[in-house]
């Protein structure tokens, strides 16, 4: 990857100026096919969209920009965020209910003081969980995505991932 | 519908280690010590569910659970019975076992990837368990799929050396758990259903239409290439001796029983007895397990590497468990009728291929010993180790009153009862020559001297004990006794009842319907 000249991208006024326009979009875009539609789905494809905007980010910008806005710490804190609202919920139907209802079973959960159980499973399958599973699907896409570009660019991080293999050898 | 606490554990055991496991990789970030105290109390707190779990089921009947409330043709169902019950307890057990052992292995083999092993162990472990309770086909597969991506992972985790094997597992597990779903979809397409209840209930009109008779050969060649029965076992040897020992424990003791599980429960609780004596399928799973068990041992005796060595054993001792599992619909004797031989079997291999791979693994951690040819001198230099491998190998040779000897005396029988002497000739002469390799290690062990000159002059004082932590000689020894006493508990018929009851469940053995 790294050619005569040393470096793979160049500053582009146009690329990042539109980039700069289009990452919130694409954000927005993603929470709307997350949580904007009634029904459950959504969750996966809202989740991969998200990532995508970090993926055009990271492209137009750098990858160590790039990794700036999402350390590799908050994408561990992010994915496990995602599985901690998805099964932290279903869990919580049990708890709640005090072992009578079943787990995943929204219908149980307290909020039926305020709407029907219908209107909670709506609730919690069309959106809570969505945001879960979206939460979870964008920080592995980044985390591969960074996985892969990562040992293109810099000479200081593929001498340290080197490093990091011999160890482990 | 009130539920009891117990019947909210075949649930919580998946729930419980699937938090877990993202726990531990966020708990890694803090400090890497806390991965294995999380794992190890999580894989504690399952296997004491799974107790509970085995007894409510022993004593009050068969657990339903239906997830989210939504009832069973539409939403998933876990179901637990006997079969599910006693193969889930042993799933953790030696998940517990092998976490214990893996404290001191894994921070001396792999010091960089602590945070990812504990992960990765944690959701392999979520995988076995899930294949074991659910009572949804689509369910399994998902399940499957957990524990396969996270074996690949782990296999992979030694790094270079390993990577070829992990890819040929992955190529192939991959073409396996294809099969599987293909199976899915015939059934589906034909049933429009996807609970294995439901679809046991639908398909017996259709037992002559060559879709279902299709889903049914992928389930059998998905399976075994999952399980490593003869023909398709070729990822693996590479596999199970280049991965860290605790993972190839639990792959061999583990992983590839529980994939024998799920064809079980594809075959008796999707299709019926009634299917499986339709067609000769399991005649010629007879055979091809005979082949196996065979061709096993030969090629066991052609190794010098002692993991690689219990890998090809491993092929044979499937061969083993897929005798008796052909075996099953055509006995019906009270006691060695029926599927008893097989998930005897189950639980004797677990134990006694997870003792000989840890104690491989604990020749590699106190000196890189990789092959049997180094192993001169270790009887004295450690005894205990040692010791542990000479019990595991006299079971896996079959001598009295070890957990192999009870098994291989009940799958001869259960030739003998079927007619198919050709078989018990097979068993003899595979335990000849499983004595053939074994002796071969613990002649190396015991018997010969080390080349080395300080051992030439003197006979104890120069040779140290010199034995790993007690970490992991606990696992070890465990398993090690239990060889010996869970032969003598078989032989006293005490578990028996369990086995009866799945016997029951299917139809099988003495509840079979002439």
């Amino acid at each position: 990857m790294n050619g005569k000249k040393g470096k793979i991208w160049e500053e582009n006024v146009i690329i990042e100026t539109i980039t700069r326009l289009m990452v919130p979009f694409i954000q927005i875009y993603a929470l709307y096919v997350m949580v904007g539609t009634e029904g459950a789905g959504g969750g996966f494809q809202g989740g991969v969209v998200f990532a995508a905007s970090i993926v055009l980010f990271t492209v137009t910008f750098g990858i160590s920009k790039g990794r700036k806005r999402l350390p590799e710490s908050w994408n561990a804190a992010l994915n496990s965020l995602g599985l901690y609202l998805y099964a932290g919920v279903g869990l919580l139907c049990i708890v709640l209910s005090l072992g009578a209802a079943q787990y995943l079973n929204y219908a149980a959960l307290p909020l039926s003081q305020i709407m029907s159980p219908a209107h909670t499973r709506a609730l919690m399958i069309s959106d809570v969980v969505e945001v879960g599973i979206g939460l979870t699907v964008m920080s592995i896409f980044a985390s591969i995505f960074f996985d892969l570009a990562w040992k293109g660019e810099g000479k200081k991080n593929k001498d340290k991932n080197k490093g990091d293999k011999e160890v482990q050898e | 519908m009130i539920l009891s606490v117990v019947e909210q554990f075949p649930v919580l055991v998946i729930v419980v280690s699937l938090l877990s496991a993202f726990t531990i990789l966020i708990a890694g970030w803090l400090n890497k010590k806390s991965c294995w105290v999380i794992s190890f109390a999580t894989i504690l707190v399952q296997l004491v569910m799974a107790v509970f779990i085995l007894h409510h089921v022993l004593t009050v009947g068969t657990i339903h659970y239906w997830l989210g409330g939504w009832s069973p043709p539409w939403g998933i169902e876990y179901v637990v019975d006997a079969l599910n019950a006693y193969i889930l307890v042993i799933v953790l057990s030696l998940a517990l076992i092998c976490v214990t052992y893996s404290k001191r292995s894994i921070a001396h083999e792999l010091p960089q990837k602590i945070v990812s092993f504990y992960t990765l162990y944690q959701l392999l472990v979520t995988g076995l368990c899930g294949v074991t309770v659910t009572g949804d086909i689509f369910n399994m597969y998902v399940f499957i799929e957990i524990f396969s991506l996270s074996a690949y992972a782990l296999i992979a985790s030694r790094g270079k050396i390993a990577l070829k094997a992990s890819f040929t597992y992955l190529v192939l597990g991959s073409i396996g758990a294809c099969f599987f779903l293909l199976g899915i979809g015939f059934l589906y397409s034909v049933t429009g259903s996807l609970n294995m209840h439901d679809l046991s209930l639908i398909l017996p009109p259709l037992y002559e239409n060559k879709v279902v008779q299709a889903a049914f050969v992928f389930f059998v060649v998905g399976l075994s290439i999952k399980m490593a029965l003869f023909p398709l076992h070729t990822w693996l040897p590479d596999a199970h001796s280049f991965a860290p020992s605790e993972i190839s424990a639990m792959l061999s003791g583990i992983i590839i029983e529980v994939s024998t599980y799920a064809l079980i429960r594809v075959s008796f609780s999707v299709y019926t007895v009634a299917f499986i004596k339709l067609l000769p399928i399991f005649d010629f799973l007879c055979w091809v397990a005979a082949f196996g068990i065979i061709i096993g041992s030969v090629l066991a005796i052609a190794q010098y590497n002692l993991k690689r060595m219990l890998a090809y054993s491993s092929v044979s001792q499937m061969g083993y468990i897929m005798l008796a599992v052909g075996l099953s619909t055509s006995t019906h004797s009270a006691l060695w009728g029926g599927l008893t031989p097989a998930l005897m079997h189950i639980l004797n291999h677990a134990l006694m291929k997870g003792c000989l791979f840890l104690v491989a693994g604990a020749f590699i951690y106190k000196a890189e010993l990789w092959n049997i040819t180094d192993f001169q001198g270790l009887g004295r230099k450690m005894p205990y180790t040692c010791a542990a491998f000479m019990l595991a190998a006299i079971s896996m040779i079959g001598v009295p009153p070890s957990v192999g000897f009870v098994s291989k005396v009940y799958i001869i029988l259960a030739c003998l009862e079927s007619g198919k002497f050709i078989f018990v000739a097979v068993m003899l002469l595979s335990s000849l020559l499983n004595l053939v390799y074994f002796w071969r290690v613990i002649e190396t062990m015991y018997m010969k001297r080390g080349e080395g000159e300080e051992r030439s002059h003197s006979h104890s004082s120069s040779s140290k004990i010199d034995e790993i932590p007690l970490s992991m000689l606990i696992p070890v020894l465990t398993l090690a006794g239990l060889c010996i006493i869970m032969g003598v508990v078989w032989l006293t018929e005490i578990p028996l009842p369990i086995l009866d009851q799945v016997n029951a469940l299917f139809g099988l053995g003495r509840y079979a319907i002439p």
